[in-house]
């Protein structure tokens, strides 16, 4: 079966389609990760996205166990590859990636030049555009708009709906689930610390469900940081309240967008698992997993220091206070998918207070 | 850390198997890398044909052996306050190990950059490593040390069989093995012991992956991984014998980056500066949790795979390495290759690569073809593609073996079991699992015979599939989506013309109807992220764009050598590097095409554009076509690009240099004999035929020996003397697969011959520089393996003469323009000609060296027309000798007899102030060793023993006590000459000449057969191997053991001189 790929700048681009017979419409993106295939597509941040992966080879060990997941289902609207494999080898593989695609109803092509592809969205920057799959059973030409996944709030769209407490420990932790990859979770309980995983847009100052807590963290998610309004609220409160806080990706921007700082939309982004990220003040770089559209504004909130830089771009990797355990980063400390260099951000916040 | 003023950098000797040209590249970048600092530089290196011994590289080369002896020697003399260990391979850092644990390095106040001395001795021993890593919960395989064979007999029947067998102390894996079962542990463990006082007894971990991890890591702490690796084989073959995989395909997640951080944590507790090499053991089937792992290796140092890294990422890790090494952090230093990102980060790639080893071991009589955990592998080739089926394809065809890609049933003979050839690793395996899946076994069952992973399995049974359906149709029958799929999956022109009937120029003709063309990518380190200035290309089928555009006229194509192999190596790159740096005075763009993972002409920084490719006709049009350039050049990279010369002519390119006819009529023996005979010049008497019959009718003519070859070849593939008709007859036989399109001729061999070469620049027919050299040998050793002398020593003026007049003669009939090279045999006066190479021949760099005259620049000039003078050879006030490096003691089995075929794997080049200091400095640099002990000689026939006689007695006088053979034993106390009388097994007596060999009292063995042919049975044949086994320095040769024992009679390794290149030219 084939399909096509539109760009908003008119692009068409013919594939074969390998993911279920669906068209949709989202925002055109690409990550230049090598592996973890299944981590990225099931990270919410990817939500409303169509994602390209420069890595032409995909689907080589297929789909592992649910347990696995970044969260519970595919986040990405759809896929582009250069070449799928449908015959995977590994001993965790339960199904495979195409498989897998159509379970969840999310499309998928095939591109072969997916380096042209990234090379346009390099230049000209994150584009919208749409999948189309053309069914052979529907005669009728499937067409709708394009589709800007970050004009509506997708935090709400992926965040939790119930609060759910995990994890045994003396310290409590409130996770602000706006789209929170599961290893965050993960990171934290192995760390043996109590996590209470929260929506969004949760009061946790009065929300009896809740009770009490020592820290917040909150959470990478996809889309617009201003859009999450209620969160915004929720973390001046808690900076006011002198709350220890750790942001994530999104989080790092709702933080510095909650002190008084300001967000703006990267060209392309930064999608991938080898972004060089340099502790502010020390002469020491470190190799993280990154995927956002928005950054922190060079302007920093009061009170507030850069905590990393990108090495590469110069772009805010985190910022820090100057006297109380609240910090953010960019990046993602719990990798999943790429390299764990970046988990001791966990240790040093939990170390931060008692 | 104070800025050092001046490095010692040592670098790897010849190129011998396990250590090749890798280490050419991370010398050559690391100089750079302190050139750019300002830091003088002076390397050891007796390898001339390298690129790091050039004049705009190190500012000081001494051609001497890398042993603490001489590199001490050139401390005291040159006084650097530090040195470089970590980029000469494991040549370069045993000597290191040694000059620290002799404390030479502190008494002269030189300091160890890089990776601390420590953390290198640790990595060193395997036992206190093992006990290291578990310390930092690092698993490692079960192991024990053994100090001798009984007790590695006693560990392995502990662990139950099979076990891993592991040297100490030694490079590419030599003494390493799988043992099933006693008998072959007590062989292994013999062999091993007679190199090594440490051997490792392993548990065996049966089909486990072989996964590698590149780490380089700063004084900052900084570390990151570069690249990972996967080998396609299974554990239990060197991963210089794998197929390798970048970046590995089969691991997930969680794999990968387990993997990773156990890497940098290593590197970490070890405190690595620079660069560092991690490679383990992965259980495909964890038996409980996610992963199960050994680390099997760490190599603190530049190795072979990461020469393999840095070229399949781009990251110039020797580069980096040296940086480091120099106290630089990881954010200071620039990404070369995209210019705009920096060199802390890790690269991601958008493509794949394959690396496969190129084997020669059907080169060498009665070698073993089983490939295991040490390596035997001459050379490597590397594969870029969008898919795993387009990388691999390409590689095999770079291998340069005349295989069309995976589904080749050239070495698969119609009968053969496949499972054997399945079960067994040997270089055809990989054509066996093509011809399995032909024949439709079940990927399961592959797998579980060789533990391949079924997803290379997978992907080649795409190709195989894929080939079924065109096999018998018509090109009409092909439609153009089936063509573009085929071409998706790395099928040459020539495999699907063979498929369907027609020849390959056919089916590119309808490709380029339909436009179906490859696409030029780049290169970036970061999979298109940013825009990067790279010269760096491929070319893939996957592709709808190009990242560059064409370079137009200005352009000029370098073909380069290859992959490494017996006859084409590293001084081929030497010149196409050279080429390149003389294409710029004439402000031409240079394009290199290569294949060969470990030269410097496929640095980035070497040439304006690199691809990464086939030097195939296909590729080279394909590339041609793109970049319409002003032509190309096939005369500097060896025989691989010389013999596209017809082609790439007939299709239309512009070839620079001597006319593709004119090659022709050199090249082709038939033409060029006629040629001699217009212009009067002597040749063996030969003839070409078709049957035996015929052949043996002109061998009584003329006279036994004689020597039978196919036309147009190289190295001596498939060469031999033969002695007697049955001889004829029996090699005949042997290479009974040999195509019609090359015949076999027969000429007569003229014994006791001295061969003498020319190497020579002409520019339209007028020869404008040229240089004699004599061999050592007499003809019938290979050009290749044979010592070469600088200037003659022993060549009548006369001779002199006569070789100049044909070489002129030749250039102007044959209107050369660029290089050539004449061998001549010589005898009493007499003078004929063996062979002409309209190209440049293996001694170009040697003879550039030497002379100090950059042949290389003349031969671009020529190409130009634009060389006015002629240059005159000024007398040299030293000698210098190019001797070979063998590599038998790697090849289980083979006869380390010198012959018509060529046999060694590298060469040194060095000086002296006379022919023996020259030969003796040379002959220790590949590994001779002046002997303490006692000599075994056995010597075939008369007139050997008589010339020996003289030799003997200068061994006597230099207090040798002799072992001797019966019948020279005889001969010898005829002469009054007391000795050792040895008996050949079959003789049943004692002491024979294995307990002598075994008992260590021998160090030098002396062994001419009367014929040369008789070698590949027999006692002779026993004593060499059994030689070679127990590390004892042979000599096959007469002439060359005469000279060495002259050498040593005159010359005291306290007193060879220690003289600087430069010192002896300014002479």
């Amino acid at each position: 079966m084939t399909g096509k790929l539109i760009l908003e700048d008119k692009t068409i681009i013919e594939g074969i389609s390998f993911g279920a017979t669906t068209s949709i419409a989202g925002e055109v993106v690409f990550s230049t990760g090598m592996t973890g295939y299944p981590e990225t597509m099931t990270d919410p941040s990817f939500a409303g996205q169509i994602l390209i992966f420069t890595y032409p080879i995909i689907g080589n060990y297929g789909i592992p166990d649910k347990k696995y997941w970044e969260s519970e289902k595919i986040q990405t609207t759809g896929i582009i590859v250069s070449q799928y494999i449908d015959t995977p080898s590994h001993s965790e593989l339960k199904q495979t990636l195409a498989k897998w695609l159509k379970s969840e109803n999310i499309p998928a092509l095939e591109i072969p030049d997916t380096r042209h592809l990234t090379k346009i969205l390099r230049e000209k920057g994150t584009m919208l555009g749409k999948i189309i799959v053309d069914d052979p059973e529907q005669s009728r030409k499937v067409d709708f708009d394009f589709y800007d996944p970050n004009l509506e709030n997708l935090v709400a769209r992926v965040s939790t709906k119930k609060i759910i407490h995990e994890g045994e420990g003396e310290k409590t932790i409130v996770l602000i689930d706006c789209g929170a990859k599961e290893n965050i979770n993960r990171c934290l309980i192995n760390r043996g610390v109590k996590v209470i995983t929260v929506p969004w847009n949760a009061d946790l100052f009065t929300d009896k469900r809740i009770g009490k807590f020592d820290a917040i963290v909150i959470s990478n998610g996809p889309g617009d940081p201003k859009m999450a309004k209620e969160t915004i609220a929720t973390v001046r409160k808690a900076i006011e309240k002198k709350i220890p806080i750790l942001g994530v990706c999104l989080g790092n921007q709702i933080l510095a967008l909650a002190a008084g700082g300001d967000t703006y939309k990267l060209k392309f982004g930064h999608r991938s698992q080898n972004q060089p990220c340099t502790l502010v003040g020390t002469k020491r770089c470190y190799i993280t997993t990154q995927n956002h559209g928005f950054a922190v504004s060079d302007k920093l909130p009061k009170d507030f220091n850069t905590w990393f830089v990108n090495a590469n771009d110069g772009s805010n990797e985190g910022i820090i206070h100057t006297s109380l355990p609240i910090m953010s980063v960019q990046f993602h400390p719990e990798a999943t998918p790429g390299p764990v260099d970046t988990e001791w951000i966990f240790d040093y916040f939990l170390e931060k207070f008692s | 850390m104070k800025t050092p003023k001046k490095v010692l950098v040592l670098g790897s000797g010849a190129l011998k198997i396990g250590e090749a040209g890798e280490f050419d590249y991370s010398g050559s970048q690391a100089i750079k890398a302190l050139k750019e600092e300002g830091i003088k530089t002076v390397l050891v290196n007796p390898n001339i044909a390298t690129i790091q011994t050039s004049k705009f590289l190190a500012d000081t080369v001494y051609f001497l052996p890398v042993n603490d002896f001489f590199v001490e020697k050139v401390i005291e003399k040159e006084k650097p306050d530090a040195i470089f260990l970590s980029f000469g391979g494991q040549t370069a850092l045993n000597c290191g190990i040694q000059l620290h644990k002799k404390g030479i390095l502190k008494k002269h106040n030189v300091e160890i950059l890089g990776t601390p001395m420590s953390a290198i001795m640790l990595t060193e021993d395997r036992q206190a490593f093992a006990k290291h890593l578990n310390s930092i919960n690092i698993p490692t395989p079960i192991s024990e040390t053994a100090a001798n064979t009984t007790e590695a007999l006693v560990i392995a029947k502990n662990l139950g069989y099979p076990v891993m067998v592991r040297a100490g102390f030694a490079l590419g894996g030599q003494g390493s093995g799988i043992a099933k079962n006693e008998e072959e542990l007590k062989s292994l463990a013999d062999k091993a012991f007679s190199f090594v006082s440490q051997l490792l007894v392993e548990q065996y971990l049966h089909h486990f992956k072989e996964v590698e991890y590149e780490v380089v890591r700063d004084k900052d702490d900084n570390c990151i991984t570069v690249c990972n690796m996967e080998n396609m084989d299974p554990l239990g073959i060197h991963t210089g014998e794998s197929i390798v995989i970048a970046p590995s395909q089969t691991l997930n997640n969680f794999e990968y980056h387990s993997l990773r951080a156990a890497s940098i944590k290593i590197v970490r507790s070890l405190g690595i500066v620079g660069e560092c090499n991690v490679q383990y053991a992965l259980n495909p089937h964890p038996k409980t949790g996610r992963i199960d792992y050994f680390v099997i290796e760490v190599n603190a140092r530049l190795s072979r795979s990461s020469a393999l890294a840095s070229k399949a990422t781009g990251y110039p890790l020797a580069y980096v390495a040296a940086k480091l090494a120099l106290e630089k952090n990881l954010t200071e230093i620039k990404n070369k290759v995209t210019q705009v990102t920096q060199s802390c980060f890790e690269p991601a790639l958008d493509y794949i690569v394959v690396k496969i080893p190129r084997w020669d071991i059907e080169k060498f009589k009665g070698a073993d073809e089983v490939i295991g955990s040490s390596m035997k592998s001459v050379g490597e080739v590397m594969g870029i593609g969008r898919t795993f089926e387009e990388a691999y394809q390409k590689a095999i065809r770079m291998l340069d073996l005349d295989f069309e890609g995976a589904t080749s049933e050239r070495i698969l003979k119609p009968g053969e079991s496949v499972v054997s050839r399945l079960t067994t690793p040997t270089p055809k395996r990989m054509f066996a699992v093509a011809r399995a899946l032909h024949e439709k076994m079940p990927i399961k069952k592959i797998y579980s015979l060789t533990g391949i992973d079924p997803w290379f399995l997978s992907r080649i049974k795409d190709i195989v599939d894929a080939e079924r359906t065109i096999k018998g149709k018509k090109l009409s029958d092909i439609t153009k989506d089936k063509m573009l799929t085929l071409k998706k999956l790395g099928f040459s022109d020539k495999r699907i013309g063979q498929m369907i009937g027609v020849v390959g120029l056919d089916v590119r003709k309808k490709r380029k109807e339909w436009g179906i063309i490859p696409s030029v990518f780049q290169i970036d380190t970061l999979a298109g992220e940013f825009p990067a200035k790279t010269n760096y290309l491929y070319t893939t089928y996957h592709g709808a764009h190009n990242d560059v555009n064409p370079t137009g006229k200005n352009g000029v194509i370098v073909l380069g050598s290859g992959p490494y192999r017996i006859g084409s190596s590293v001084e081929f790159d030497w010149t196409s590097v050279n080429t390149v740096l003389g294409l710029k005075k004439y402000g031409k763009e240079s394009i290199i095409i290569n294949c060969n993972p470990e030269t410097v002409s496929t640095d980035y920084d070497v040439s304006d554009r690199l691809y990464f490719e086939e030097l195939t006709f296909e590729r080279i049009a394909d590339i041609y076509e793109f970049e319409n350039p002003f032509g190309v050049i096939v005369s500097v990279g060896g025989q691989t690009p010389n013999n596209r010369a017809q082609s790439l002519n007939a299709y239309g390119c512009h070839i620079l240099g001597t006319h593709p006819d004119d090659i022709d009529r050199a090249e082709n023996r038939s033409k060029f004999s006629k040629l001699l005979d217009t212009l009067e010049i002597d040749q063996p008497a030969w003839s070409k035929f078709s049957t035996i019959k015929e052949a043996l009718r002109f061998c009584k003519e003329v006279g036994f020996p004689v020597l039978v070859r196919p036309s147009y070849v190289l190295s001596g593939t498939s060469m031999s003397l033969c002695y007697s008709a049955d001889e004829l007859g029996r090699f005949l036989k042997q290479i009974a697969h040999i195509s019609k399109e090359y015949p076999i001729t027969v000429s007569k061999f003229i014994e006791d011959a001295k061969e003498i070469e020319l190497d020579a620049v002409a520019q339209n027919g007028e020869v404008k520089a040229f240089v004699i050299a004599e061999h050592v040998e007499n003809a019938g050793v290979h050009s290749g393996d044979a010592t070469i002398i600088l200037p003659a020593q022993k060549i009548y003026v006369e001779t002199e003469k006569k070789i100049e007049d044909i070489a002129r003669k030749l250039a102007k009939s044959l209107s050369i323009s660029g290089p050539f090279n004449i061998q001549f045999l010589a005898k009493n006066n007499n003078v004929s000609v063996i062979e002409i190479n309209l190209r440049a021949s293996r001694t170009l760099p040697f003879i550039s060296k030497v002379t100090d005259i950059d042949f290389s620049a003349l031969i671009v000039n020529a190409f130009f027309g634009q060389q006015k003078e002629t240059i005159a050879i000024k007398p040299l006030n030293y000698v210098a000798a190019k001797v070979p490096q063998f590599s038998f003691a790697r090849l289980t089995g083979a006869d380390p007899m010198l012959h018509v075929e060529m046999a060694s794997t590298g060469e040194v080049g060095c000086f002296g102030n006379n022919l023996e200091e020259a030969f003796l400095i040379g002959e220790l640099s590949v590994g001779g060793k002046i002997p303490k002990k006692g000599v075994f000689i056995s010597l075939g026939g008369d007139e050997n023993k008589i010339r020996f006689l003289e030799s003997v007695r200068l061994l006597i006088k230099l207090g040798h006590a002799l072992y001797a053979t019966e019948k020279t034993a005889t001969f010898l106390s005829k002469n009054d000459i007391s000795s050792i009388r040895l008996h050949k097994i079959h003789e049943g007596k004692t002491p024979t000449i294995l307990e002598a060999f075994n008992s260590g009292d021998i160090d030098l063995a002396v062994n001419i057969p009367e014929e040369q042919s008789k070698k590949a049975i027999g006692d002779g044949y026993a004593m060499r191997r059994s030689a070679i086994d127990h590390n004892i320095l042979l000599f096959t040769d007469l002439k060359k053991a005469e000279l060495f024992i002259k050498a040593i009679s005159e010359k005291k390794l306290e007193t060879l001189p220690i003289k600087s290149w430069n010192e002896y030219l300014s002479s």
